[in-house]
């Protein structure tokens, strides 16, 4: 059957879901900007040895941490109404996965908020230690999914998942999973190197250099890697060599962050960051479409937008959501960190 | 034991959690409102100290409710694939839309609401408290909308063959307007006033009990009473409005409600009793004709009973439908007499004094937390056995990718993170109110950072 051909309609020259397919890139790719760096802040937490320090630290993304997070459920109910197929079938085939994702998704925010409701030092090390291995757990774990998704699962003509329970875990999730880690830490060190004063800001200065020494070494590993076996991702940057402009730029971006690092500008360390992410999304974006997960018992199982979008109806209600709701999120995004600019201000009713 | 029936239980246990959170958020969310508009208007300082006693509050609540509520989200891809597949093109733009107009809302000004007492101007963040409430409040219409249709579904038609079957949007209106969303919708936004009213009543009514805080529980009492009157007495309105939804959209559940079996005839209404699915018998206190009345205000009036549906479609729990749902009108029926005598005892300017009155009002924050349990237990477990109400059953909803092995273990894993966060909940619940609330005017006295920070390394 020709899904695609149900799909009459356009937009800026682009079908619903091609439209969709983008939406939802630009969603966790903002995510993936917002929450990466709190949880690389969190991810760098027990490196930070003075208990005053910790609690700047975690008052530096206390008062946005759970706004970040709110991009993941828009990410996860645009997916759900946009490609429920794929929702379905990414969701049940890596079931354990996610389960330990949300269980360490709880663990964080239970962290966070119980940390220093207790004077005591083993209840305030106790939830520092949860808080910063959840962290770092979720960047692996995420970047673990985005490997999987990137590989193509194991899934049978109905979309259901039939690889063993523990397929997820394999070297390519692990490198992108350990990328993404290298990365978020970067990112959150960056954040809280504009976040801080004084010795901490030092101290974090140091882990700048060490975090982005660090994501370009995986980084290098990936694109070796994808180079090397993951030809379904390199196949359209063979056929239009124009997209090789993207990993081009993306290293650019890249050299940039150390660049601004040792000029001392944090501020534009930060934004390169955020473009480096946002560039890293373009180029897996360019590499699956029109493929959103691949399956690896047989490609014509499949799931692409077409055959796992939503109805068009359906899709143009959302775009007219997404208008009008987008905006409004940029707005809100915009009058907290106003209200909490500059460096973190503790006072009685900080975590 | 089967993956549906352990799915079932993950979904019904981690959704049951969750639900003792949000309606909390939502209800102190509006008292909160409440307390700082009257301290915009008026400048008393009591009013101030409330808002921001009665936040701190709600910060925990918010916090549990949100970890738990990704989880939710999460559970209907990894739990119910054949589900999501069939309704992802209705429930998944509900809750596209629950994310981008609620969550946002709601998390973007949280920020504010709790660490921005000192950084914006009181303006500011009386807008930031009121986005927050409002974000909880659409949250529910939105995750009610969607629960709705799978109860009453309109505004859709079924595309596709065999597997590939799925309900599509044909009038997003029709669908968001589905013939049982509004009463139910209104049933559950009382009943998250209720929960967090009655919290308030609670706390302030045990600081009266144990002589602390006195002016401060007075005036708190003084708003939050009437509150609770009035809106227990408007969950009785809803609450009938919904059971006439049902009456007409899901007889069925109805009988199951009031354990009503014969094919056709005039049905009791029981005020206790018990069920035996068996005889078919209800034993128990009951008035005669008493439901056929309250449906068409004449006790002869001839409501089907479950024998008229056929066997595989109607519910198989039918006493614990029953008994979850007369549990829950009980202590609605409970709450208007307890708040109405509260009330009437304030007026008469005798409360502060009546120490059996106050001990029952500091229990009572217990009782809207077990209706909104009961009461969404009687709904989804009468909807059963379909799970998208006369067109997908719960036996054909659940993920065939997920073994049996796997829902055990992470059963397991939430019923030990649930445990842990639950004392953890309680305990700070009680630290919080113990402490109580700072009655000492709110000063900006906040260190220099880099003060502190270079302190501590030298």
């Amino acid at each position: 059957m020709d899904y695609q051909a149900i799909y009459t309609q356009t937009l800026f020259g682009l079908d619903y879901p091609t439209l969709w397919f983008l939406v939802i890139g630009g969603v966790f790719t903002g995510y993936a900007i917002l929450d990466g760096f709190d949880l690389g802040a969190g991810a760098l937490h027990l490196f930070i040895r003075n208990q005053d320090h910790r609690r700047i630290a975690l008052n530096a993304v206390g008062p946005v941490w759970d706004g970040n997070e709110v991009w993941l459920v828009i990410g996860g109910g645009a997916l759900f109404a946009g490609f429920p197929n794929v929702y379905a079938s990414l969701f049940s085939g890596l079931y354990i996965p996610f389960m330990l994702f949300l269980a360490m998704l709880i663990f964080r925010a239970v962290s966070i908020e119980f940390r220093s409701k207790e004077k005591m030092l083993w209840w305030r090390k106790m939830w520092d230690t949860t808080y910063a291995i959840s962290s770092a757990t979720l960047a692996l774990a995420l970047g673990a999914v985005m490997g999987n998704v990137l590989q193509g699962i194991p899934l049978n003509a109905a979309g259901d998942y039939v690889g063993t329970g523990w397929d997820f875990i394999n070297p390519y999730a692990l490198i992108v999973g350990a990328t993404t880690l290298a990365l978020f830490m970067m990112h959150g060190a960056l954040y809280l190197a504009l976040k801080t004063e004084g010795d901490l800001n030092e101290f974090v200065g140091i882990w700048v250099k060490r975090s982005i020494i660090a994501f370009i070494l995986f980084f290098l590993m990936t694109s070796g890697y994808t180079l090397l076996f993951m030809d379904h991702l390199v196949v359209r940057l063979k056929e239009y060599p124009i997209f090789l402009l993207l990993p081009l730029i993306a290293l650019l971006s890249i050299a940039n962050i150390p660049r601004l690092t040792v000029k001392g500008n944090y501020t534009m360390a930060f934004v390169f960051s955020s473009i480096t992410v946002s560039l890293l999304f373009v180029l897996s974006a360019v590499g699956l479409y029109p493929e959103l997960l691949r399956s690896t018992v047989d490609s014509a199982y499949s799931l692409d937008v077409y055959n796992s979008a939503a109805s068009e109806k359906t899709l143009g209600i959302m775009l007219l959501m997404a208008s009008i709701g987008a905006p409004l999120v940029g707005l809100y995004t915009f009058i907290v960190y106003r209200s909490f600019r500059g460096t973190v201000k503790l006072d009685e009713h900080s975590y | 034991m089967s993956v549906e029936i352990l799915a079932r239980i993950q979904f019904a246990f981690t959704v049951a959690f969750h639900y003792i959170y949000p309606p909390l958020s939502i209800g102190l969310g509006l008292l909160m409102v409440l307390f700082e508009g009257r301290y915009l208007a008026t400048g008393k300082e009591v009013f101030h100290v409330l808002a921001r006693f009665w936040t701190k509050i709600f910060a925990l609540t918010f916090g549990i409710g949100v970890a738990t509520g990704i989880v939710m989200e999460f559970e209907f891809g990894t739990n119910w694939a054949a589900y999501s597949r069939f309704v992802g093109d209705i429930f998944g733009s509900a809750l596209a839309a629950e994310g981008l107009f609620a969550f946002a809302l709601e998390s973007g000004f949280l920020g504010i609401l709790l660490f921005g007492w000192n950084r914006v101007s009181k303006r500011m963040h009386f807008v930031a408290t009121v986005g927050v409430w409002l974000g909880s409040m659409f949250s529910a219409v939105w995750i009610v909308v969607a629960n709705s249709w799978q109860q009453t579904p309109t505004g859709y038609h079924l595309v596709g063959e065999g597997l590939k079957v799925r309900a599509e949007i044909t009038d997003f209106w029709a669908m968001v307007f589905n013939p049982s969303s509004v009463d139910r919708l209104m049933h559950t936004w009382i009943g998250a006033f209720l929960a967090g009213g009655f919290l308030v009543v609670s706390v302030h009514a045990w600081y009266l009990l144990k002589g602390k805080h006195i002016e401060i529980s007075k005036t708190a009492l003084k708003v939050a009473l009437p509150f609770v009157a009035i809106v227990s007495l408007a969950q009785l309105a809803t609450g009938h409005s919904s059971a006439e939804g049902v009456a007409e959209n899901q007889p069925a559940k109805l009988a199951a409600l009031e354990g009503h079996y014969p094919d056709t005839a005039a049905a009791d209404m029981y005020i206790m009793g018990w069920v035996d699915n068996e005889t078919q018998e209800v034993s128990g206190i009951a008035i005669p004709g008493g439901l056929s009345f309250l449906l068409d205000y004449d006790f002869e009036h001839p409501v089907p009973g479950l024998n008229a549906f056929p066997e595989d479609e109607r519910p198989t729990q039918v006493n614990a439908v029953f008994q979850f749902y007369h549990l829950m009108v009980a202590i609605g029926m409970t709450l208007i007499g307890l708040s109405l005598f509260a009330v009437f005892m304030l007026y008469r300017g005798k409360l502060w004094n009546h120490k059996l009155l106050l001990r029952a009002l500091v229990l009572s924050a217990l009782l809207p937390q077990l209706a909104n349990q009961f009461g969404w237990f009687a709904a989804e477990m009468g909807r059963q056995p379909w799970v998208v109400y006369g067109l997908l059953k719960t036996s054909e909803a659940f993920s065939l990718a997920v073994s049996a092995q796997q829902l055990k273990f992470s059963l397991v894993l939430f019923a030990v993170l649930y445990s842990i966060l639950f004392a953890l909940f309680i305990y700070l619940l009680n630290k919080k109110i113990v402490h109580g609330p700072d009655d000492k005017k709110l000063l900006d006295y906040r260190p220099k950072q880099a003060a502190t920070s270079d302190f501590y390394s030298k």
